[in-house]
């Protein structure tokens, strides 16, 4: 019932973005170059909802509270509900579906190329989200390809620095965060590596959530 | 930080259970506040006009210039409100406020370098120095976009014919303010700072390159360039220095600002080049404020007059 009603709460929240642009494109508020500020607005959210479903395991085990998986796999669909309108910003307004242009510009520029990447690895992911796909795949392999996140959030941060002018701070910033989150799980990995070796295998390990 | 296994220790074990499950109403509750303070966060700016637009004085006495454009001009909102300023910021949106309490007067330019009498100026000493023209002018970002603009000035030929350059003087080379307190963009390290750019004599002297101090038939918006600026149609808009303090003669190429940030990226001439492409991005193609669809870039931004300025050189490698 909580979950519910915070599945709802984080539902909304994650409309907001959107519906925020939609009435701003509606009352002449998206200013001088509207079809800059939706470019960069989706592709912001994707980032922050990518760094927002990486933050989950962390914070889940730091805080104890295990319900908050729970609720990864919806932010994780709205990263990519996010990342596709982005996306689509790009081939529809920046290429109009010229799709000759499109594929130049991913051979040729390299914060296309990554931003491209970054985009086609957040599809399998989204496709293999409901728990058929899990129980198909069984949890080791799908936990296996969702690891996929790890290098979309790299290649969004690197799509970002690469693209800005001079001022580097905003993609600095989203760095950090995606290193402090992948730190965290490099940390994990060697903690559980050495009690492994320390400790005989005497209880089966019960079926941990993927990180 | 590292957690142990979470199946060491349940944490029920520990922790009664009514506090475990208080936390968790906790944090229930915690979310749903913090989805709704985004929530309020987002729908705050919705209400407000961010725009910013305040009356100017007047310039009299316009004379048109067969230079002008026929074509639509931007409306004043875009070129006020929409603006590439690093000394305030790097947000285009965010100079037409910072700049608001920007003080222009008084204002004195250096005029200095290889010129007989080396001067101080007063901006409007300055100004008086020619009849004031209305030049509708089209401007090219490098970044790709582009506006036309009814700017108001004199040819910059005018200035430089009075400060007379000595015949070693190749380049000139304009200074902007540099006033950290004033500017707050100028308190981060995001360009090297007071911003720089020049332009070869000849290009100086060529009737199209602008010296500017208005637009729309006022006095220059502080977020435009006030009070004094250059204008230099056929190159990308990052030419066109702005709140200039000092214009100094030179026999050698100055180190633009946007080149020493990235040379590979940035050169000294900077000419709009549709068949020269940013490192980074296409410059084939260009948005016209308030149009939908992109535009093709034209070469020199449409000014072909200027082309003989460049017979024999190559643009590719003199980007």
């Amino acid at each position: 019932m909580k979950l519910r009603l915070t599945k709802i709460a984080i539902f909304l929240a994650a409309l907001v973005p959107l519906g925020r642009l939609v009435w701003k494109a509606l009352h002449d508020g998206l200013g001088a170059n509207p079809i800059e500020v939706i470019t960069h607005s989706t592709g912001d959210w994707t980032l922050i909802l990518i760094l927002t479903t990486l933050s989950i395991t962390p914070l889940r085990r730091i805080t104890r509270q295990y319900w908050l998986i729970g609720v990864r796999r919806m932010i994780g669909l709205f990263a990519f509900f996010y990342g596709t309108l982005h996306f689509l910003t790009y081939i529809w307004l920046d290429k109009f579906f010229d799709v000759h242009e499109m594929m130049k510009d991913i051979a040729k520029r390299r914060f296309i190329t990554v931003g491209f990447s970054a985009f086609v690895l957040l599809i399998p992911l989204a496709l293999t989200s409901t728990a058929w796909s899990i129980r198909r795949l069984g949890g080791k392999n799908w936990q296996r390809l969702h690891r996929l996140i790890y290098l979309t959030g790299i290649l969004a941060v690197v799509h970002y620095t690469w693209l800005v002018k001079a001022d580097l701070r905003k993609p600095i910033e989203y760095g950090v965060v995606l290193g402090i989150l992948l730190l965290y799980r490099v940390g994990v990995w060697f903690s559980e590596k050495a009690s492994e070796k320390s400790k005989p295998p005497a209880i089966p390990t019960p079926a941990r959530n993927p990180l | 930080m590292l957690i142990k296994k979470p199946a060491a220790i349940p944490s029920s074990e520990i922790t009664p259970k009514t506090t475990c499950l208080n936390r968790r109403n906790f944090l229930t509750g915690a979310a749903i506040a913090g989805a709704a303070s985004v929530t309020g966060i987002a729908f705050r700016d919705l209400a407000v006009p961010a725009l910013t637009a305040y009356a100017n004085t007047k310039i009299d006495g316009l004379q048109k210039s067969p230079f002008s454009t026929t074509e639509k001009e931007t409306p004043y909102k875009d070129v006020t409100n929409y603006n590439n300023f690093y000394e305030f910021s790097t947000d285009k949106y965010e100079p037409a406020g910072l700049a608001k309490n920007f003080k222009t007067r008084p204002w004195t330019v250096t005029i200095d370098g290889d010129v007989k009498k080396k001067q101080v100026l007063d901006v409007d000493a300055i100004i008086k120095m020619a009849a004031p023209e209305e030049r509708i002018y089209r401007h090219r970002c490098v970044e790709g976009w582009s506006i036309v603009v009814p700017w108001i000035g004199f040819s910059l030929s005018e200035l430089i014919k009075r400060a007379d350059p000595l015949p070693k003087a190749k380049f000139v080379e304009f200074t902007t303010l540099y006033d950290p307190q004033q500017m707050p963009g100028q308190r981060t390290g995001v360009l090297q700072w007071p911003y720089v750019e020049g332009l070869r004599m000849d290009e100086a002297m060529h009737p199209l390159a602008l010296l500017c101090f208005g637009m729309y038939g006022e006095v220059l918006p502080n977020q435009d360039g006030a009070p004094l600026r250059i204008v230099i149609p056929w190159k990308y808009g990052f030419k066109s220095a702005k709140s200039i303090v000092r214009i100094r003669f030179t026999g050698s190429q100055p180190l633009n600002t946007w080149q020493q940030q990235a040379p590979n990226e940035y050169g000294f001439y900077s000419n709009v080049n549709p068949n020269v492409d940013h490192p980074r991005w296409s410059q084939a193609k260009e948005r016209r404020l308030g149009e939908f669809f992109k535009r093709p870039t034209l070469m020199f931004n449409g000014y072909d007059q200027v082309a003989s300025l460049y017979s024999g050189m190559d643009l590719k490698k003199n980007f």
